[in-house]
């Protein structure tokens, strides 16, 4: 990348992020402006974000790093979690992770090689009435087995977009 | 609304989107529109009963008479056989919703909006009572307000079950010029939906409930945490709070009387651990989700320093059935010390899996076979978790223990936040301590010792139980260090690990016997790394 490419990314996180500086504690909301619009949290995150919050960018890092839902990388086309809690466990959880890791061919954290899938855990939904739990983007899908599974993935890795 | 159009009511709340409300929602307006048939369809939270979802209601004569659960495909037959009449003729015919069993049995004092109201209406919220303990509070002093509260007996209902009187007169009586109102609304704990429920479904209920706590401690400003998992309580709210915005609820000048509260909503950020009130304090300060040592409690010095009222949102969404009836209503429900109804919720290997709001003292039992028809799976129900991921594992022999607070700290159990999870004899035990394990190591925010190493070396202590090579020393271990965990951690989360963990090892030692493969090894690496480990995409292939 230019210099100049770098410092138009710059800019433009610090334009998200601007308008969190004067808000109270407004460091998370100013790492979810960033995520929301990128779909990660790109490196020059930490030194805008240091500069205007007047932090260092060791506090800066140690506090995107604490919150599992921040990520550094750019995540594939579709991001999906499935609940690894208790409730979920109770109805066949854990084979349904299995199954999701085995085709998808990648583990936790990791984006299919076609870039359609990331694969995330979550520890609960709310949807505990009708586990097993999978979430797609905001879409929350439940009574999860494997033939649904691979149905949703399948859509998943067949369109650009979420199935509804 | 057009004259004459029926109204059908359906759910927007997200269990029932997962089994399919939307499409039926739209499938409906469709299909009527097709037909030239005059309808309004009212989306509204569920009531609960899940295994009736997607659950149509349809007015008629000021009843509500249900179906369910109706599939898209189902519509065009529901429809000939006369669904907008109500028709008993209809496939999936329930009567009027409020007769059916499920419902009867219970008393919903803070929940009895869910389902029934449009959670976007200041008007419809109105019709079915609300904001008449706003009124009604506007009109009292702060303190007859906090005396209510205490006359109540309500305690807090995350999880702590601390008596909330004392917290609201602490606050009260805190010289101080600015003071706050938090709403926890990270509820993480598997099988506890109530609060997502309840602010998906009924928010003004919540927001009333901040205002008057405002009212009565002094408190100008109040933040909700949300968890990021909850998209649809988010837009539900977001909604709830503008429409109280125009009707003059919230802001500077409440109801005309001169009084100002405001409510900002935060997004968390998927750490469990900032379900623990300092945690959840530090990440609404924009920092790491660490817990504080107490004291100060938050209600001397929370949130910047200052007084703060930290509640749970059923707590909170309690106030306002207490202050419009009275905490001596209120109090007129339960047992004991545990005092009013708490909103259970049945989850997991479970039959009629829903919300089930009952005042405190029935038994596990029957809530597990009465309300909740015993196992989904159909084999026998072996281990119940009862206030998540930190509570203990009880054995069919402790299922006759009243639901109240008392009895079950008595077994060593909790009941926390009313979420029940049941597994049926399929379930390994030694997995599932396992895993209390490894998610107090993934989650612990780091800043005492005895949680964040003990978690990590709890697993490993439980992956040697099962090489068996030494069984004896190493279950005397885990004993000695669930009791470093218990006594030493600073907060519930390395605290109450031991819960799960020791409850299986004793009630389940049959499952710890059992010869094994290399342990863990249907578990993925990520199960013991403290934190998400996160791949550059260059690896992420």
């Amino acid at each position: 990348m230019s210099e100049k490419e770098g410092d138009k990314d710059m800019q433009g996180l610090a334009q998200l992020t601007a308008p969190f500086r004067t808000v109270a504690g407004g460091l998370l909301p100013a790492l979810h402006a960033v995520q929301d619009a990128l779909g990660y949290l790109p490196e020059a995150t930490t030194g805008v974000l240091a500069e205007q919050f007047n932090l260092s960018r060791a506090e800066v890092h140690g506090v995107m790093t604490f919150y599992h839902h921040f990520r550094r990388s750019p995540p594939g086309r579709h991001r999906v979690q499935l609940c690894r809690a208790e409730s979920c466990q109770a109805v066949g959880g854990r084979a349904l992770e299995a199954h999701a890791k085995r085709v998808l061919d990648i583990d936790y954290h990791q984006t299919t090689a076609d870039g359609a899938v990331s694969l995330e855990p979550v520890y609960c939904l709310g949807n505990c009435a009708c586990s097993p739990s999978v979430r797609v983007g905001d879409e929350v899908y439940g009574m999860m087995n494997v033939a649904r599974l691979d149905a949703l993935l399948a859509e998943l890795r067949g369109g650009a977009e979420a199935v509804p | 609304m057009s004259a004459g159009a029926t109204r059908v009511y359906v759910p927007a709340d997200t269990s029932a989107v997962a089994l399919g409300a939307d499409r039926t929602a739209r499938r409906l307006e469709a299909l009527c529109d097709e037909r030239g048939l005059a309808v309004t369809v009212v989306r509204t939270g569920s009531r609960g009963a899940f295994w009736l979802e997607p659950l149509l209601e349809v007015e008629r004569d000021g009843q509500r008479i249900g179906y369910g659960p109706v599939q898209p495909e189902d519509l065009p037959g529901l429809l000939d056989a006369g669904l907008l009449s109500a028709s008993e003729q209809a496939p999936g015919h329930l009567g009027p919703v409020e007769d059916l069993p499920f419902f009867r049995c219970q008393q919903r004092l803070t929940c009895a909006r869910l389902g029934v109201v449009d959670p976007a209406s200041v008007d419809s919220y109105r019709e079915h009572g609300g904001l008449r303990a706003l009124e009604r509070a506007l009109e009292m002093t702060p303190q007859a307000l906090v005396d209510e509260v205490k006359t109540s007996g309500l305690r807090g209902r995350g999880g702590a079950a601390f008596p909330a009187g004392i917290k609201w007169q602490t606050v009260l009586d805190a010289p101080a010029a600015d003071k706050t109102i938090v709403c926890n609304a990270d509820e993480g704990d598997s099988g506890t939906y109530s609060d997502r429920m309840l602010m998906e479904g009924d928010p003004m209920a919540l927001l009333e409930g901040m205002l008057i706590a405002g009212l009565a401690t002094g408190a100008r400003q109040g933040y909700i945490y949300l968890r990021e998992e909850y998209p649809r309580a988010r837009a539900s709210l977001e909604r709830a709070m503008t429409a109280l915005w125009a009707a003059g609820c919230l802001g500077s000048n409440i109801l005309g009387s001169g009084q100002c509260f405001d409510v900002a909503l935060r997004i968390g950020a998927g750490a469990y651990i900032c379900g623990e009130e300092t945690a959840l304090l530090e990440s609404l300060e924009g920092r790491r989700g660490t817990v504080r040592p107490k004291p100060p409690v938050p209600a001397i010095a929370g949130l910047f320093g200052q007084p703060t009222l930290v509640h749970n949102v059923i707590s909170l969404a309690s106030v306002p059935a207490i202050i419009s009836a009275g905490g001596e209503h209120y109090r007129g429900y339960g047992v004991e010390r545990s005092r009013g109804t708490l909103p259970f919720q049945l989850a997991g290997n479970i039959e009629r899996a829903g919300l089930v709001e009952l005042p405190f003292g029935l038994t596990l039992r029957e809530l597990l076979y009465e309300i909740g028809g015993g196992s989904r799976s159909g084999r026998p129900l072996r281990a119940v978790q009862v206030g998540g991921p930190l509570g203990a594992y009880l054995p069919e022999s402790q299922w006759d223990t009243p639901l109240d607070y008392e009895a079950f700290a008595a077994i060593g159990a909790m009941l926390g936040h009313g979420g029940v999870v049941a597994f049926d004899d399929s379930v390994d035990m030694w997995e599932q301590a396992r895993f209390a394990m490894a998610f107090c190591a993934a989650e612990s925010c780091g800043k005492c010792t005895p949680c964040r190493i003990g978690s990590t070396r709890g697993v490993e202590i439980i992956d040697r139980l099962a090489a068996g090579a030494d069984a004896e020393g190493d279950r005397h271990l885990l004993e000695d260090l669930c009791e470093t965990m218990r006594d030493g951690s600073l907060c519930a989360l390395g605290g109450m690990t031991p819960a799960p963990v020791l409850s299986a090892l004793r009630h389940f030692p049959g499952d710890f016997q059992r010869p094994r493969g290399r342990p863990g090894q249907s578990e993925s690496r990520h199960d013991t790394a403290p934190g998400p480990q996160i791949i550059p995409s260059t690896e992420a292939g």
